[in-house]
């Protein structure tokens, strides 16, 4: 190699954080102006695979050589805006990008079924630009640069979803643009609050006034709304009831793809401010924020989960049981220490494998089925080995089974609340995973042990363009739960990170 | 900040409980699409008051002028102004598309062809 060619090479590496947001923002107008839909597959593709490739080198550029920061447009923090890549986002932004990845390479068949071939191309552009605001919000280190990020990814996601068969995808879709406008716009007030008291938008230069200042009211107002703001965001119960319906009623490929980002990378946000602007003492200490978010956890773990078990849609039955999980990550928050943290960030990992993973079976079934009714499970274990073998192992990873990632995050979340002295939450966790079991074992009984109907037609396996990356997602839970050091490894220490414990 | 009392805030906190009981209490889509746009815009006013300063001016430095208003706020506004005209487009699409799916756009009509469907 000449010496330009390594010159230009290092400078690219150099605007990797930039070129994270850059390339899928303008890739989306790309899509939009090449109108063809396998060309618009292609570009989204390459783009999607190579955020994904370019996330793995920052987390592993953050892990041997501590935070990156970069200053957009030469202007420095902390008067510029600021990209800011510590281990807690590196870890966040390798899921984003890794499930936006995957699940874009199964769309094409189930989205010939689902969506209108002229459409094509301008899904694939508001997917991408919804993989922009998730990876903005993630990396940036700007606090209103959050909220104007959360707002691309939301107002693509609204599209996404309006984008499904029946008409209560329209009115679902409209259900959560109300709700996660209202949640936006409850960020953006908490964010001016806390711009009125320091003076200041970014994240680390917020935390040196805030923890100089010491507690005040418009401080802890801050910090409510920002907590509501993300809640609903979360869909924390009880600000959960926009998604059951946006995730029963979306395209199935954006349901494997929402349940999996967007409220992994709100969760993130939370923590973010929870820990990093506000910090424990202040949040724990001075509004006891464990002692709302705790309960509401609990109840969310345990109403999620009993729903679910009365579902006769599957897609439904698992948008429940997401409601139920997004508990088990609020918990780990809401313990405030290394292990209980540590579970929460693990969870976060997790879930989003499992749950893309059982959304994508859920494609298939559609594809193959035309509905996800439980009537059309039947039967389906043998009709369908591959792919119900994969719903099985994701499904046992929810419930929390040993050698599963969801045993992984449960240990970690017992070992918190016994740390803590809280033994009765850590029976809660045990019992709310027998829930789980329930309504898995519904799917498994239907498919592998009752008779498929005689008038049923045909059905073949998944098409290999789905069946692999089902596979990879389903072996994945497999893998993380054997093989924790990565996982477990970047969260444990992104959550002594947080909480200022040393390594 | 503060001199000469806390009306705007006042004004502020009218405007978002209108707006969130606008959104709650109306049936019609497009009442609640306009309430939203309510509660939005108080949160523009809360900025644009947090900068201003009294008898500041624009922050153009000339001779004789010594206080100047932050003008940061009020540029972040131009952003959040561009969100909401956005945010408020998508919701009156979706209104309209709903009108064209089921004949109406009163939220409990729609709720209950929606029990209809499932029964």
């Amino acid at each position: 190699m000449t010496g330009g060619e390594v010159d230009l090479i290092t400078r690219v590496s150099d605007d990797l954080p930039a070129l994270q947001i850059a390339v899928p923002l303008l890739s989306a107008a790309v899509c939009l102006l090449v109108r063809r839909a396998r060309a618009a597959w292609t570009v989204a593709m390459v783009v999607a695979w190579g955020s994904f490739a370019s996330a793995c080198v920052l987390l592993s550029r953050v892990v041997e050589s501590g935070t990156i920061s970069y200053a957009e447009g030469g202007w420095t923090a902390p008067w510029g805006i600021e990209l800011r890549i510590d281990l807690l986002n590196a870890l966040v932004l390798l899921v984003v990008t890794f499930i936006c990845a995957i699940v874009l390479t199964a769309s094409l068949r189930s989205l010939d079924q689902e969506i209108w071939s002229e459409n094509h191309h301008k899904f694939y552009a508001l997917y991408l630009l919804c993989m922009t605001g998730l990876a903005g919000m993630t990396i940036t280190g700007d606090a209103f640069n959050i909220f104007v990020f959360l707002e691309i990814s939301s107002l693509s996601s609204y599209a996404l979803i309006a984008q499904g068969t029946t008409r209560r995808a329209l009115t679902s879709a409209l259900q959560y643009l109300v709700m996660g406008t209202i949640g936006g716009t409850f960020i953006l007030l908490g964010i001016g609050m806390i711009y009125m008291v320091t003076g200041t938008l970014n994240i680390a230069d917020m935390a040196l006034q805030l923890a100089a200042l010491g507690p005040n009211r418009t401080v802890l107002v801050a910090l409510a709304c920002i907590g509501i703001g993300t809640g609903i965001k979360l869909a924390i119960f009880p600000l959960h009831i926009w998604l059951p319906n946006a995730y029963t009623y979306a395209p199935a490929i954006v349901t494997a793809f929402l349940a999996a980002t967007a409220t992994k990378v709100a969760y993130y946000v939370l923590v973010r401010f929870v820990f990093s602007v506000f910090g424990e003492p202040l949040a724990f200490g001075e509004l006891r924020l464990d002692a709302v978010l705790m309960p509401l956890a609990i109840a969310a773990m345990f109403a999620g989960s009993f729903v679910a078990i009365f579902q006769d849609d599957i897609k439904r039955m698992l948008a429940y049981s997401s409601v139920a999980q997004i508990g088990y990550m609020v918990l780990g928050l809401s313990l405030a220490s290394v292990s209980g943290l540590t579970g929460g960030l693990v969870h976060l990992f997790n879930h989003a494998i499992m749950k893309s993973g059982l959304f994508l079976v859920m494609a298939v079934v559609v594809l193959r089925m035309g509905s996800t009714r439980l009537d059309a499970f039947a039967g389906l274990g043998r009709r369908m080995p591959f792919t119900m073998a994969a719903f099985v192992v994701a499904g046992l990873s929810l419930v929390g089974v040993p050698l599963t990632v969801g045993f992984v995050s449960k240990w970690y979340l017992v070992m918190g609340s016994l740390e803590a002295g809280l033994w009765p939450v850590a029976v809660l966790i045990l019992l709310s995973s027998l829930l789980a079991l329930i309504y898995i074992w519904r799917v498994v009984e239907v498919a592998y042990f009752r008779e498929a109907p005689d008038e049923a037609p045909d059905v073949e396996e998944a098409p290999i363009s789905m069946l692999i990356p089902i596979w990879v997602l389903a072996g994945g839970t497999v893998f993380f739960g054997i093989f924790t050091s990565l996982s477990v490894g970047l969260a444990s220490a992104a959550a002594r990170m947080l909480l200022g414990v040393e390594l | 900040m503060f001199e000469g009392g806390l009306y705007p805030y006042w004004i502020v906190i009218f405007l978002m409980m209108t707006g969130l009981y606008v959104v709650i209490s109306r049936d019609n889509l497009v009442k609640k699409v306009i309430g939203l746009n309510i509660f939005q815009v108080s949160v523009i006013m809360f900025y644009v008051a947090m900068g201003k300063v009294r008898g500041g001016t624009a922050p153009i430095e000339a001779e004789g002028f010594t206080v100047f208003s932050n003008p940061l706020p009020h540029v972040l506004m131009l952003t959040a102004i561009v969100v909401g005209v956005a945010t408020t487009a998508l919701a009156l699409a979706l209104v309209v598309r709903i009108n064209e799916a089921y004949e109406t756009i009163e939220e409990d009509e729609i709720r209950e062809l929606e029990r209809e469907e499932e029964a």
